[in-house]
Order: structure tokens, then sequence, then C-alpha cells
């Protein structure tokens, strides 16, 4: 693996490490890892940093749908151009084509139900483009980007052993 | 009148002498002083952190659904028996006959003592290296037969010096023990020391057991088996198991590869004793062969992170630690305090909290070592490094 490789997979993990950290971790030299991080976000391969929250332990709760949206795809540029238009958004977190029954599949943030339904009816069927939509709305979290929201259970595991 | 347990000399006369005189675990009392406490941070443990991979975990419940709950042939699931010999070859190069020449056991600590036993007899010496794994010595005197031990040093990373080897044979040495990547110090043998050694056992008609339990955890220079060597598949018993690499200790399952009539040997004792392994650990090992190459891949690359940084760590503390090549134990040499290896553990577990194991557990040179596991999480490293440094610097 390269070393960029390395360096992007643990920043994955955990975008808080620093780069001495890292240094710690992949024996690399600081000033090499931090050149290779600027680098990477001028050349737009890290997008950004992100805070996973478990909401579930948090009293500001919203409320999200996964959205599948049917696009009438374009002669130039397919499905690009009604992707783009939706992601502009701010309701909308994530955009994503997909295969299947669908084409896209969306993520929408709101405070409440109403406020979602009222996005889709209002922003999102009426759009140029979008087909039909199909809403479902999120209950639980259970695990995302590699995170379990809840741990294992403690059992009398030993201390010391040989 | 009857004589009643509280009779002093009653229960010491009973047990049988090669029994009475073993050592107990020099890790017992510390870990009975370990136990008192809350919030300790344990850098003693010798098994992973990692939980068992779910795909594992998923595999022992299936075969409990299907019903999988019989004893197996004495020498394991033919199925595993199989697998173990394919991965075996592919990995280590050496080819095995899964029907005469493998066996299952209950950890790779059942196939040690059924070997030893297998082959010693009272007087045999079998000639091994310190400090090592805890039970070597003990395994070998419960066998009725000698330990000669041969101790590794710091300056040679730990590794094992096969002219050193040569000098402990004498006319009653019959077996070679060997442990590489090793447990307390994480050495591994080089290329061409395994095949000193294997020069050195074939001119002198020896048995090489060899106990690779950590050898999917080489992270350096990794190199065939002893066994894989000219002339010594038939003279090599090689012990493995699926405990390390796959975080499986608590399955218990491990195995023997050797030549069909050691095998056999092994299998009479076993049969008696043990009769076989749990049919459902012997499922889950199977699914491990299968499909557990890529959680095996990945715990080990956490391992070497974390190796880095606890070296690093401890070199800045001026206490000296070689880089292990294998395993997941460093074994620093904490002269330069002052204090022996018993009283920096114990000093350190009541001042600081942070467990670490005296090495004077594996062996008797172990005065100037302890032993740290880095199977356990970044952040608890850290955190433990920390205190550590804080005590080095108040002693």
């Amino acid at each position: 693996m390269e070393k960029r490789e390395k360096i992007l997979e643990l920043l994955q993990q955990n975008a808080r490490l620093t780069a001495s950290e890292i240094s710690d971790r992949l024996n690399f030299d600081v000033d090499e890892i931090e050149s290779t991080i600027k680098r990477c976000e001028t050349e737009n391969i890290i997008r950004g940093y992100y805070t996973l929250i478990n909401e579930d332990n948090y009293h500001v709760k919203k409320v999200r749908a996964l959205i599948e949206v049917s696009v009438r795809p374009e002669r130039d540029g397919g499905f690009d151009r009604v992707a783009r238009n939706i992601g502009k958004f701010s309701e909308v977190t994530d955009v994503m084509l997909i295969s299947g029954n669908c084409d896209l599949q969306l993520i929408v943030v709101g405070e409440s139900l109403n406020e979602v339904a009222n996005f889709v009816a209002q922003k999102l069927a009426p759009l140029d483009g979008v087909l039909s939509t199909r809403t479902h709305f999120m209950l639980k979290k259970y695990k995302e980007a590699g995170f379990q929201f809840e741990d294992d259970e403690d059992y009398e595991r030993l201390k010391i052993t040989p | 009148m009857m004589k009643t347990m509280n009779d002093s000399k009653l229960p010491h006369s009973r047990v049988a002498k090669h029994i009475a005189s073993l050592p107990k675990s020099g890790i017992r009392d510390f870990f009975e002083l370990v136990m008192t406490m809350d919030d300790v941070i344990s850098l003693g443990v010798g098994e992973p952190d990692f939980v068992t991979p779910w795909g594992i975990r998923e595999a022992t419940i299936y075969s409990l659904e299907k019903g999988h709950t019989s004893y197996t042939s004495n020498l394991g699931l033919l199925s595993l028996r199989k697998a173990v010999c394919n991965y075996v070859e592919e990995n280590y190069s050496v080819a095995y006959d899964p029907v005469h020449e493998c066996i299952i056991t209950v950890g790779v600590s059942e196939a040690l003592d059924l070997i030893l036993r297998a082959l010693l007899e009272p007087g045999d010496e079998v000639v091994y290296h310190e400090p090592c794994y805890v039970s070597y010595p003990a395994c070998i005197q419960m066998a009725q037969a000698i330990p000669i031990p041969i101790q590794t040093v710091e300056q040679n990373n730990f590794s094992l010096n096969p002219s050193d080897l040569e000098q402990k044979i004498t006319s009653k040495t019959k077996v070679i023990l060997l442990n590489f990547p090793n447990n307390p110090t994480g050495a591994t043998l080089t290329y061409d020391q395994k095949s000193e050694i294997a020069k050195i056992a074939v001119a002198n008609d020896l048995v090489v057991i060899t106990d690779e339990i950590y050898s999917e955890l080489t992270y350096e220079n990794q190199s065939q088996s002893i066994a894989a060597f000219p002339g010594m598949k038939e003279r090599t018993v090689f012990l493995h198991g699926f405990s390390k690499a796959y975080a499986m200790t608590g399955y218990r399952i491990g195995y023997a590869c050797g030549p069909a009539d050691l095998i056999d040997a092994m299998m009479k004792i076993h049969q008696y004793s043990m009769l076989c392994a749990s049919i459902m650990g012997q499922e889950a090992a199977l699914e491990a062969l299968k499909h557990g190459k890529n959680d095996r891949e990945s715990m080990k690359n956490e391992y070497l992170m974390r190796r880095n940084l606890i070296v690093k760590r401890f070199n800045k503390l001026d206490l000296s630690c070689t880089n292990p090549q294998g395993a997941f134990y460093v074994y620093p040499n904490i002269s330069s305090t002052g204090l022996n290896s018993e009283s920096f553990a114990k000093r350190l577990l009541k001042e600081k909290s942070v467990a670490v194991v005296p090495g004077t557990a594996f062996g008797s040179d172990g005065r100037h070592h302890i032993r740290c596991s880095y199977a356990v999480s970044m952040d608890d490293i850290e955190e433990a490094m920390k205190r550590i440094s804080e005590f080095v610097s108040e002693v």
C-alpha cells in the first residue's frame, strides 16, 4: 500500500489524528504526513472532516429520511444535472446514483416529519426531471461509517494472562 | 484416629514428586493482585483484545442451529484437517497428509503436552530457549524429562543463536523446542538461523517442535517454517492454532502436523485423555480458514501500528526496547530505573494502576525486563505509556 493510502485509511477511521500521531503509528516522517494531507486537501481527495454523532444519546434529534428518486436521464449528462440540483438543497445531506429500481438515493434531514414531507412535496417532487419519489423515514441507526452505535456488554475478561 | 487434611505432612507427601516440584506460574500472584483493583490499564494480557470476527462467531451459532453437537473423530473433523493441511502448505511450504499427519487439539497447549509426553522418557533432555512461554519447562517436567534452557539476549534481539543451541546438546538431548515469533519477546528467526538450526537437528538426529502460534503476526522478514528445510519434515512437529491470528483464544482450537508415527502417538494420548476438541470450535476454525483472511489481515495491520507506537514511546523513556518483528509483545529493559522487574511491576501497578508482567515469569533471567502486550487499544497504550513515563521519572 502506498503511503498516501495508509494515511487516508487512518484519517477515515479518525479524522482528529494529528500528523505526529499518524507518524507514531506508521513510522513515516511528520513533515511528509503533513504535506501529504495538505496535498490531498488541495487536490480535493479529502473533501471535509465530519463528526459522527449518536443522536440516540443526544437531546437534539433530527428527522431523517432515505428517499429513492426516479429521474428522467438527459441526452447530455445522464443523471448528473438533476443530481447536482437536488444536492444544492441544504436539506439534502447525501446524494448517490444507484443501480436497481430507482436512480438516485438521498438522505434528507429536517426538524420534523412534516418538514421533510413538505420538502419532498414542494421542492423535490416538482423538480424538472424528477419522475417519482419514495420516502422511507429512518427509525433507528445501528451502524454508520464502520462505527457500531452500541458497545457489547462487558464480561469477566482476564486482565493478566500468560 | 483418622488423619485430617490439616495434618501438615499429608498433602505434600501424596502429590507426585515431579508435580510437587513444579513452580507455580509466576503470573499467578500478580493476577490475584490485579483482580483486587479497579481501573487498571492492563498491558498484561497474552491474548488479542479483539473479539472473534463476527463471521466466525456466526458460523459457530449456525453449527449449533444445525445440531452439530456430537463428538468428532479423535483426530478432528476431516474437513478441518484438509483445510488445515492446505493452509499449512500454502503458507509454510510443507505438505502434510490430512489423514495421517494432522491432529486437531484443544489449543497448542494440549498439542505441546501431547507431543512431549509422546516423545520423552525419564532423563531425556529438551533444549529450549528462554525467555519463553510459561508452560514450556513445566510441560517438559510433567513428561518427566529435563528442561535445558538457552538464554536469548537483548543484544541479539532475543533471537536464538544456533551455536548457543549446539553447545547445549548432549547424548541425552532428544528434542529442540522453538517458539518464534516469541512470547514474551516478539523475536523471530531469520532464514539463515532456521537453516543452521535445521542442520544441527539433522546432524544430531533430534526432533524439532516448533510452536508457530504467532506466525501470522510476523511484521518483517517472514521466512518459511523450519519444517520446510531439507531433512526436517520427517523430524519436525509443527504446532499451530487459531487463537492469535483469528482472535479465537476461548475456542481452544489448535493443531499439530508432523510425521505419521508421532501424530499417531499423540492421538493415543489425546483419545484417552481428551477424546476430541469441541465440534463447535472445530467448525468455527473451518470458517476462519475459509473466510477469515481479511479480518486476520486487518487485525495484523492494527497490531503493527500499535507496535510502532509503543516501541517509540519506550525508547523515548530511555528504557531500551528492541523492535519486535512478530507477536504482540514488547520486552523492554528496565534496569536503568534501578528496580528489578518484580518490584517495577508491583510498584507500577500500585502507584499508577498499570499492569505489566515481570520478565521473571518467563525465565530465571528476566529480572531486567518486563513484558508489555500491545494487544490493547491505542488509547490504552497512550495512557499506559504516559503513566509509565511518570512512574519512571519518579523512581
